[in-house]
């Protein structure tokens, strides 16, 4: 009963029932530094994470 | 979260601007935001031929979507830096400007500089022994080079960047850490042309990095998702990382950090060295740009030095076999 989590080759699992912002607290994941979507649609942190949900968080932190 | 214009869903919430959109508001925001910036800044206007520098990332090629949109004459500068990083970056980056660029019947100019210049970016650190084992320092100063020389050249007035606003406050950042007065001076969203020089304007420079990786999703931009593979461990990246934590807690911090910054400058919080005022450009005899010091400039200084220690290092090959 969980939800994943994928950034780049990285996969999180996290209950379901939470929030994306919740999940990305868990994680340690900042809000500030990803996107979350979920087939392929970009959603917001206030979204709650259905069982078997799996949300790409796209990586917006670019640099050198 | 609805969209604040129309109460569909959202599909994005900027915190610091207390402003939650959906795809097709968001889209519509971003363009006028960035018309607004250009105006406000006193960037460009409708005359003005603009070169766009883009890298294949989400930042440049947004911006050029952006101004192709607002009905700019804008065209695109791509520089094959010839960086391979074990996944084709700079030929993938590539591909994906010119795929961008033919989608939208877009002029592109392409420097390829091993092809120009003998040699890639990586090869050129390595045989002039710059930066530490990194080539981001050489990859600057021959970027910079061939921006300024393409800008010229071909008669644009203006040349335009992606740099956002994160990129600026980690920038800000860092000079500030080292109180860095002559870079402090010198940054902003606009440095006006000098003699030899196009004016440098970055349209973005007040969205979050999170906003124009926004619009490029949104828009169905394909860009390159991976990283210069020298990017990592890089400093900026750092900053922009300790910034987002000040972010997480106080909404608005960067934005307030930089727009700050801007408005001491303005006010004269920031004066000019003396020997900055005093300080006297000369033109590079090999290259015609303009130069700090008397004689060749930098980039052809490298560039010489490429020559001679390739010459050197096939004669030793040579004679080794």
């Amino acid at each position: 009963m969980s939800a994943k989590l994928i950034l780049r080759e990285k996969t999180y699992e996290v209950p379901h029932g939470i929030t994306i912002k919740q999940a990305l607290k868990q994680l340690e994941i900042p809000l500030e530094e990803v996107i979350p979507t979920r087939e392929g649609e970009l959603i917001t942190e206030d979204t709650h994470l259905k069982d078997g949900d799996v949300i790409r968080l796209v990586a917006v932190i670019s640099g050198g | 979260m609805r969209c604040r214009k129309c109460g569909q869903k959202a599909v994005i919430n900027m915190r610091h601007h207390k402003l939650a959109l959906c795809k097709e508001h968001y889209l519509e925001w971003f363009v006028a935001q960035t018309e607004r910036f250009i105006k406000k800044y006193h960037m460009f206007g409708r005359d003005d031929k603009i070169l766009v520098a883009v890298s294949g990332g989400k930042d440049s090629l947004a911006l050029w979507d952006v101004l192709w949109r607002l009905g700019y004459q804008a065209d695109g500068l791509y520089i094959d830096l010839g960086i391979d990083g074990g996944f084709g970056y700079s030929h993938q980056s590539r591909a994906l400007t010119e795929a961008f660029a033919a989608e939208r019947g877009l002029t592109l100019h392409v420097v390829d500089v091993p092809g120009l210049y003998g040699a890639t970016i990586p090869e050129m650190a390595r045989l002039t022994q710059r930066g530490k084992g990194k080539p981001c320092s050489v990859c600057g100063l021959v970027k910079r080079h061939e921006m300024n020389r393409i800008a010229r050249d071909l008669g644009y007035q203006v040349l335009a960047t992606g740099h956002n606003l994160d990129d600026e406050a980690a920038v800000l950042f860092g000079n500030t850490l080292t109180w860095a007065a002559g870079y402090l001076i010198r940054q902003g969203p606009v440095l006006p042309a000098s003699p030899g020089l196009a004016r440098k304007v970055k349209p973005l420079f007040r969205f979050y990095e999170r906003e124009t990786a926004a619009y490029a999703l949104l828009r169905g931009i394909r860009y390159i998702y991976d990283e210069c593979p020298f990017s990592r461990g890089a400093k900026s990246i750092y900053y922009k990382q300790l910034l987002n934590k000040l972010e997480a807690d106080r909404p608005g911090a960067k934005l307030q950090f930089y727009l700050g910054f801007l408005k001491a400058k303005q006010e004269g919080l920031f004066a000019p060295q003396p020997q900055e005022v005093a300080a006297q450009m000369h033109t590079c005899p090999v290259c015609g740009q303009p130069t700090t010091a008397p004689g060749k400039c930098a980039f052809c200084r490298l560039i010489e030095r490429v020559e001679e220690n390739r010459q050197t290092r096939n004669t030793d090959a040579a004679q080794a076999a």
